[in-house]
């Protein structure tokens, strides 16, 4: 009883850091529309900076102490004003996809920033002055700050609530939250309001991390837990919704506190660790919100939003004759290459290829069919722990462990899918997250099946094509096919569905065409052919590992489709070179290759929305013009 | 002669609003009926309680005898039904010619084929509907760089696409000159007589709609107030008090 009892005041305490996370990415989607993927890494700076400065003003006295707290949620608060006045300002009107990257783009520079100022070792801060004790709860001890962190959060809920309805700031704020163009309309600065929403958010999130000082070690993966936890309570809640946030905040940390105290329980013979499904578990009551209630608990249906006119992509041309003589060439230019011996580029063309094959089938839902995955990478990671797994686990031959391996995604795909379609926009790319990390955490937990954290070796592939050069040419049968047979789709009446899909939901049911249906089968097709890119890289590599499915590599992907453009069929092939070229010179040149890579996203996002291949494709068409 | 569509104390409301209250009306094979009312005054809202878009909260909707409360407009679409939007609904990456050719592929059922070209799928069948409402010679352009009325000639195309027995067309000519109206609906009346074809259609231009309707009926705050033919309704004094504002509307 008693333990119940903490489990429970251990939940609220979590909680309290949940609903400050989450409370800020609500507020800033309420009012910009955007959600924050670097909320989270916000929360981390929060402790960082708080432990510095806790170690510059002296932590013995109250005075210090507290005084670094503030300092450090007020320092975030402020590189939030300046990232929203240099970077987001410029994308408010951009597609929902440009601003999801741009804020990821963050997280990839604040990681690297971290790692450079305060290096990669875990950073325990000292125990806070006045409230270092414990109190005896039922006889159990129970932390002093931990009573004092139950506290912070309806303190702050309460504080929230009388900023936006006692101040007049506060009701600009709630009027943008319901309708941006009448705020526009009034007279007030925009601009500055987006501002202040954006530094109170980042506030909030450094405080949270801030006051997580005595209680946990700073490190440097606390950016995408956060994250994860903070969409998880925000969808649960409902976007833009602040007592939605506390509500899921309460929800979630109670989860995670019973689950934790559970620890490891039989299950029908089965030895089930609830301490490791914390993750799992949060997700599963996130699913069953949105499908339940697809715009959270206390949140409100969104109304749709069409795509601005400059965002239409022009009809599908069928190829031009000259085209398919030139895929023919480059076809066999790239059967060549091993002849010329270049053993390095060869291993490098591997990856390219089979990058290409995922990056495109990426860009076949979320170009044509206009669904953004950002957990693209579990269908690639289950490719490869498909055929991984047949392979070394059940003995089977290699030409066998090949085929399990599309065959396991496009299952995962078809499961996750079923829940997905049914949301759309940025809900779409959450849930679609939400699944990779729990495909993820699964296969980093599961040590006796998956390998865990280490992951498995010894995926070979068979005699045959045990040489570099084989395995190339396998690999540019399959990935070949694999681009043509997806680009044939495209042009098929299923392809153009989709496309009539993402143009217009309402005209598609009014001709018979059942839209989510066909989503559904899409995305479970492209689940098939990430499968068999991720099958392919096991093989080439020869291990598995956790990473392959993780959170970084959907956004690869991604990236590789921007990189190469949208709105273009040649897009993710050009994309997946150019970026696997560049992250092959430049991560092996620097530590701090993620950096470089956000800027490069930022770049993409803020100067060449089209891509490389769209680029030139205006450049061509002007100089046609001319 | 049964009706093609019957509505029978058709009620709907959103919030506090009641948009449709217990509207009746029947349209029978080849016949014109025009639904007119000031802004506000529930007629998209019928509009999406017969082909589906939205569940009544009482009363029934019957397609060729067939009760449809409850379908979704796709299933609706299939008995026969057409639609064109009061803001236009087409695919704005397509060709004109592509957007009647995703009609046609949908009432053939070719939806799931992965492997012909859709583009060269009854493209003569497309070509011959823009062709009778007038805009062959823009089928290979982009439905995104249209003019506001050759869209609403677009969606009518592509309403005929399935051989609908009925038509609900949803301000068919917003947008358009006035010369431009009273020729699409000349084609429209041809086209139904031609097919048998039921029509039901909106439209806030007295021209068109007393020039061209076999019928009128009128809502007012969700209410039908009238129902006749033209003459009938434009003399009735309810329907000028409306028009007039002499109830002082807001
Ligand atoms: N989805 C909705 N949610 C809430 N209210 C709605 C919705 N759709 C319509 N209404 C309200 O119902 C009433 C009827 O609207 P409706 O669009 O049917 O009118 P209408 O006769 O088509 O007007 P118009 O001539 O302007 O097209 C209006 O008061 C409108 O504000
Ligand atoms: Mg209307």
């Amino acid at each position: 009883m008693s333990s119940i009892v903490v489990q429970f005041l251990n939940g609220l305490a979590g909680a309290s850091t949940l609903f400050l996370i989450a409370v800020g990415l609500s507020l800033i989607f309420g009012v910009t529309r955007i959600v924050n993927f670097a909320h989270g890494s916000l929360y981390m700076l929060g402790i960082y900076i708080a432990y510095s400065a806790v170690g510059a003003f002296g932590a013995a006295g109250a005075l210090g102490f507290w005084g670094a707290i503030l300092a450090a949620a007020l320092a975030v608060g402020l590189f939030g004003a300046l990232v929203e006045v240099l970077i987001l300002r410029r994308i408010y009107q951009a597609p929902e996809l440009f601003q999801l990257l741009a804020t990821f783009a963050l997280v990839l520079m604040v990681k690297d920033f971290v790692l450079w100022a305060w290096g990669p070792e875990d950073l325990l801060g000292p125990r806070a002055p006045g409230l270092d004790g414990a109190v005896a709860i039922l006889g159990q001890r129970f932390p002093e700050y931990d009573l004092f962190m139950i506290a912070v959060g309806p303190v702050v809920l309460g504080l929230l609530w009388l900023l936006l309805n006692r101040t007049r700031w506060g009701t600009l704020v709630r009027a943008a939250t319901q309708d941006r163009e009448m705020v526009g309309a009034l007279g007030v600065n925009q601009k500055w309001l987006f501002t202040g929403v954006f530094a109170l958010g980042a506030f909030l999130a450094g405080l949270g991390g801030a006051l997580q000082v005595p209680r946990e070690p700073a490190q440097l993966f606390l950016d995408l837990t956060a994250i994860a936890d903070a969409f998880v309570i925000v969808v649960v809640g409902g976007m833009g919704s602040i007592p939605g946030a506390f509500l899921a905040a309460l929800i979630i940390g109670e989860v995670k506190a019973f689950c934790i105290g559970l620890g490891n329980v039989t299950l029908l013979g089965v030895e089930v660790s609830f301490s490791k499904l914390t993750l799992v578990i949060e997700f599963i009551v996130m699913a069953i919100v949105l499908v339940v209630r697809p715009w959270g608990l206390l949140g409100r249906p969104q109304a749709a939003q069409r795509a601005a006119p400059t965002h239409i992509e022009p009809p599908l041309r069928a190829a031009l004759r000259g085209l398919a003589a030139g895929a023919a060439v480059l076809a066999l230019a790239l059967a060549a290459l091993p002849l010329t011996g270049a053993a390095y580029t060869v291993v490098l063309m591997t990856d390219i290829l089979i990058f290409a094959l995922f990056a495109a089938s990426l860009h076949f839902i979320m170009g044509p069919a206009g669904m953004v995955s950002f957990g693209h990478a579990a269908y690639f990671g289950l490719g490869a722990y498909g055929a991984g797994l047949v392979l070394l686990r059940a003995g089977a031959p290699m030409e066998v462990a090949l085929a399990a391996g599309p065959l396991a995604a496009a299952l995962g795909a078809a499961v996750f899918g079923w829940f997905c379609v049914r949301l759309a926009g940025v809900y779409f790319a959450m849930l679609t997250l939400a699944f990779a990390q729990i495909g993820w955490s699964v296969v980093f937990q599961w040590d006796s099946f998956t390998g865990g954290s280490n992951g498995l070796v010894g995926v070979w592939p068979a005699a045959w094509l045990s040489s570099k050069s084989a395995f190339y040419l396998f690999v540019l049968v399959l990935c070949g096919a694999g681009l043509a047979a997806l680009r044939r789709i495209l042009f098929s009446p299923f392809g153009y569905a989709l496309r009539a899909g993402r143009d217009s939901p309402l005209r598609c049911d009014a001709i018979g065409i059942d839209i989510k249906r066909l989503q559904w089968a899409a995305f479970t097709l492209v689940g098939a052919f990430a499968g068999t890119a991720g099958a392919l890289y096991a093989f080439s590599k020869g291990s598995l590992s956790p990473d392959l499915m993780a959170i970084p590599r959907s956004v690869d992907a991604l990236v590789m489709v921007l990189l190469g453009g949208v709105q273009t069929l040649a897009g993710p092939a050009v994309g997946a070179a150019a970026f696997t070229w560049l992250q092959d010179t430049i991560a092996r040149n620097t530590e701090y290759w993620q950096s470089l890579l956000g800027a490069t996203i930022l770049i993409i996002v803020l100067a060449f929305p089209q891509g490389i291949v769209g680029s030139l494709a205006r450049l061509g068409t002007r100089a046609e013009a001319e | 002669m049964s009706a093609v569509l019957a509505v029978e104390r058709l009620s709907k409301a959103f919030g506090g609003v009641q948009a449709v209250q217990g509207v009746s009306f029947a349209l029978g094979e080849g016949e014109l009926l025009a639904m007119i009312g000031p802004n506000g005054a529930g007629k998209t809202t019928c509009f999406n309680m017969v082909n589906g878009q939205l569940a009544p909260d009482s009363g029934s909707v019957r397609i060729g005898g067939v009760d449809t409360v409850g379908r979704p407009p796709r299933e609706i679409w299939r008995m026969g039904v057409g639609r064109t939007f009061q803001i236009t609904a087409t695919f704005a990456s397509m060709t004109v010619r592509e957007n009647v050719q995703m009609a046609l592929i949908s009432h053939r059922r070719r939806l799931a084929s992965l492997w012909t070209r859709a583009a060269s799928l009854y493209r003569d069948e497309a070509d011959r509907l823009l062709e009778r409402v007038g805009i062959r010679e823009q089928a290979e352009r982009a439905c995104s760089v249209l003019a506001y009325g050759d869209l609403k000639r677009v969606e009518l195309a592509v309403a005929l696409a399935n051989e609908p027995r009925l038509l609900l067309m949803d301000e068919p000519t917003a947008g358009m000159a006035p010369k431009e109206r009273i020729t699409l609906m000349e084609l429209v009346g041809e086209i139904v007589r031609e097919r048998r074809i039921a029509v039901l259609y909106t439209e806030h231009d007295m021209d068109v709609v007393f020039g061209h309707a076999d019928r009128v009926i009128v809502l007012d705050r969700g209410r039908l107030i009238a129902s006749g033919t033209g003459d009938e309704v434009r003399d009735n004094p309810e329907v000028r008090q409306v028009y007039l504002g002499s109830r002082g509307r807001a």
